[in-house]
């Protein structure tokens, strides 16, 4: 019974690490852009609803897969200038806060236009990666999630490279650093946004892709934000690293929460619990595990 | 089609949209969704009220002459804009009924339609006590409220048992939306549990419910014969696709009346084939009622869906039946009252007389696609039968007979519930004659 019970806890831990790295997949949108600008872009859920519909309604008019993937990629690095020209630039060195309502208007934007161009309907996406379980020391898993998490690592794994060792994600840090001593030495800001943007989109289809699999690509994939929002206060708004981390920490404490507290609370606690344990890294350490530490002189 | 054929609907209904409401037509203000996280089921659901009234309109030149119209706006399923939405059309003319389909807009109107004596039309859905009509007089959850689809279910699974007796001992998951509406239900499992004799477990899922891993380990833990998804939007197809990966089969998990749409499957794949779900109509495009859509309506360009194709989903049928029903209390009630646009309180006479029987039903080419109705002015939910279907893949398929719900169980728990209601609120409790002679003032 001892390991009956033992056996249930690790596989209730490996679910939540594996939807951690789904979490994860769409913290790493907004780490992006945060990491680059500053900006907290409250528009990611809606450029992963945007891409994933974009993509399955290509398909579903007969474009090849991959056909489909360049189309949306080129959709969404329209997008991301188009963004830059029409409403970051125009508020350059505005506050945060403003830039953050830009965005959140945005999202509203994103959202209707996807409707608008693509319809309401709700949309099957079959990537063609087997969801049946298979079992491994009596635990279940699923083929789906494995390929999910290996795109989650291999992402992590190119965005920090791309970081340290190429020319524009250096210049990306330089801008992260001092937007004017990077303009000063002649990078082109607008053109780093745009192309960070763009990176972010890409990171959105990933996402749509891997999300809308499993949930169907339908309106609600915009509120998967609410899942990446405590990883990113966890693991630090400004850190790769620090966004697959949270995301296993939350997917597996949240899981874990649910199934042995739960019961204490009448269930359904995973939703808020999550946002509990942030709040508590808020108040331990404001900039989360992994995100750079802040020093201002007044 | 082109693109702006497709978009022009949801153009035109995220703004306002009318047809021209005169005083002599008989007018239906519609709180409808096309956009938004449930637009899926709004354009379906409201695209066949629509259809069913434009065909009245164009086959019968209306009703006994009386033409219905409507506007529309857009509520993206969000109650405070469904209350505004209210404000700003209750003062069209000639108002028939209100069918918001929404558990929280029709909460947030039952006072103003009471003080408007207006009807709220809750098909399937609602708060349940609203049943019983001598407290609440002008709210109609008709054909299946939400403890008469709890006794559906249950008399269902205890059918492929073997009978009620068989089901003791068995062990039955709800797995629920952690929401007002998920939650309606649970007393009546517990209490049907006790009833017939099986352990039951109901396992809440947070909204929106897109992540459902932990609660499908519990599910598996706890090893159910049954499960029972009482979900909404994207909850469902999530839970099938869980299910599937934890490795429970899906002929063992039964949908309630909100989880039987091709929207709810569909996302699911290979995961959804085998589910079975309740429904108060059948889908499909086979029923009298139906092709006289297609070849009257939408032959002739009139058609409110979009996409054709769509036409006999379960949304588009539901719309359907709300709108035979709709239609048929106002022509009950112009026959007491003459052929004439009626007032909000005549026609909520007609509602409280909407007895269709099977033969009736019939008549209005619909057999098979419902199957009868019997709203009296203290029973307003009206003794809907259910009947269940099973996806296999591609469209649904009726698996069970006409299934009646324990009326008489759950008869006295409602009427508990509303007269601790009507005494809070200091409401008088109607009799027959209270019903027939407010009318008539």
């Amino acid at each position: 019974m001892a390991w009956f019970e033992l056996l249930f806890a690790a596989e209730v831990a490996l679910g939540g690490l594996l939807s951690g790295v789904m979490y994860a997949l769409v913290a790493i949108g907004f780490v992006l852009i945060y990491k680059t600008s500053g900006v907290l872009n409250f528009a990611q859920g809606s450029m992963v609803l945007f891409a994933a519909l974009t993509f399955v309604s290509l398909v579903e008019r007969g474009v090849p897969f991959w056909g489909a993937v360049a189309a949306t990629l080129a959709v969404m690095t329209a997008l991301g200038f188009a963004i830059e020209r029409t409403v970051l630039r125009p508020l350059a060195n505005r506050s945060p806060m403003t830039l953050f309502m830009a965005t959140l208007g945005l999202s509203y934007v994103i959202e209707g236009a996807a409707q608008l161009i693509w319809g309401t309907q709700v949309h099957r996406l079959d990537l063609g990666i087997s969801n049946a379980p298979f079992q491994v020391w009596g635990l279940y898993l699923s083929t789906f999630d494995l390929v999910a998490a290996g795109i989650a690592a291999a992402m992590v794994a190119a965005l920090t490279a791309f970081f340290r060792f190429t020319h524009t994600g250096l210049a990306f840090r330089a801008v992260a650093d001092d937007q004017f001593a990077a303009l000063a030495v002649g990078l082109r800001l607008g053109r780093i946004w745009g192309t960070v943007w763009t990176a972010a989109g890409v990171v959105a289809l990933v996402a749509g892709l891997l999300w809308g699999a499993r949930l169907g690509v339908q309106f609600s994939l915009s509120l998967i934000v609410l899942k990446a929002l405590p990883v990113l206060v966890l693991g630090g708004f400004d850190s790769i690293l620090g966004a697959i981390v949270a995301g296993l920490v939350i997917g597996a404490t949240e899981k874990l929460a649910e199934v042995y507290i739960g019961p204490f609370f009448g269930g359904g606690i995973e939703g808020w619990f999550a946002y509990a344990v942030a709040l508590v890294v808020l108040l331990l350490r404001p900039s989360g595990l992994f995100g750079q530490k802040i020093v201002e002189r007044y | 089609m082109s693109f702006l054929t497709r978009i022009a609907p949801a153009l035109l209904a995220a703004t306002f949209l009318a047809s021209p409401v005169l005083a002599d037509d008989q007018h239906f203000p519609l709180q409808s969704y096309r956009v938004g996280p449930y637009a899926a089921g709004g354009t379906g659901f409201f695209g066949g009220f629509i259809d069913y009234m434009t065909l009245i309109n164009t086959r019968d030149g209306g009703v006994n002459g009386v033409k219905l119209t409507w506007s529309e706006g857009e509520t993206e399923y969000e109650v405070e804009k469904g209350v505004e939405v209210y404000q700003r059309l209750k003062s069209n003319p000639g108002i028939a009924a209100w069918n918001p389909l929404s558990v929280g807009i029709a909460y947030a109107m039952i006072d103003g339609v009471t003080a408007d004596k207006t009807p709220l039309i809750t098909i399937n859905h609602g708060r349940t006590d609203t049943t019983d009509g001598r407290v609440f007089p002008y709210v109609f959850p008709l054909l299946l409220n939400p403890y008469s689809e709890t006794s559906g279910i249950v008399n269902y699974i205890a059918s492929k048992e073997g009978g009620p007796e068989a089901l003791k001992g068995k062990k039955i998951a709800v797995l629920y939306h952690g929401s007002p509406y998920g939650k309606e239900t649970i007393p009546i499992y517990e209490l049907l549990a006790q009833k017939y004799g099986f352990d039951l477990v109901q396992i809440e899922v947070p909204h929106p419910g897109n992540e459902q891993g932990a609660q499908w380990l519990q599910i598996r833990r706890e090893k159910p014969d049954y499960v029972v998804l009482r979900g909404w939007g994207v909850m469902n197809p999530v839970a099938l696709t869980t299910a599937q990966r934890n490795g429970f089969p899906v002929d063992r998990i039964i949908g309630n009346v909100w989880s039987n749409s091709e929207e709810d499957v569909r996302p699911a794949g290979d995961a959804a084939i085998g589910y079975t779900a309740i429904t108060t109509q059948a889908s499909g495009n086979q029923y009298p009622v139906l092709q006289e859509i297609i070849k009257t309506v939408y032959d002739a360009g009139k058609g409110n869906l979009s996409d054709p194709a769509r036409i006999g989903s379960v949304y588009h049928n539901l719309g359907i039946v709300n709108g035979i029903l709709n239609v048929e209390a106002v022509r009950i009630a112009q026959a007491r009252f003459g052929n004439r646009t009626l007032t909000g309180d005549e026609v909520r006479w007609g509602f409280e007389h909407l007895q269709l029987s099977p033969e009736r039903v019939k008549e209005l080419g619909a057999e098979n696609l419902f199957r009868s109705i019997n709203v009296t002015y203290d029973n307003h939910e009206g003794e809907g039968y259910v009947t269940f279907q099973q996806w296999d893949g591609q469209k649904w398929n009726v698996v069970s007979d006409w299934i009646a719900p324990d009326w008489a169980l759950l008869r006295p728990i409602i009427e508990k519930s509303s007269e601790a209601y009507a005494k809070e609120k200091g409401l008088p409790i109607r009799s027959a004659a209270d019903a027939d002679a407010a009318v008539s003032n």
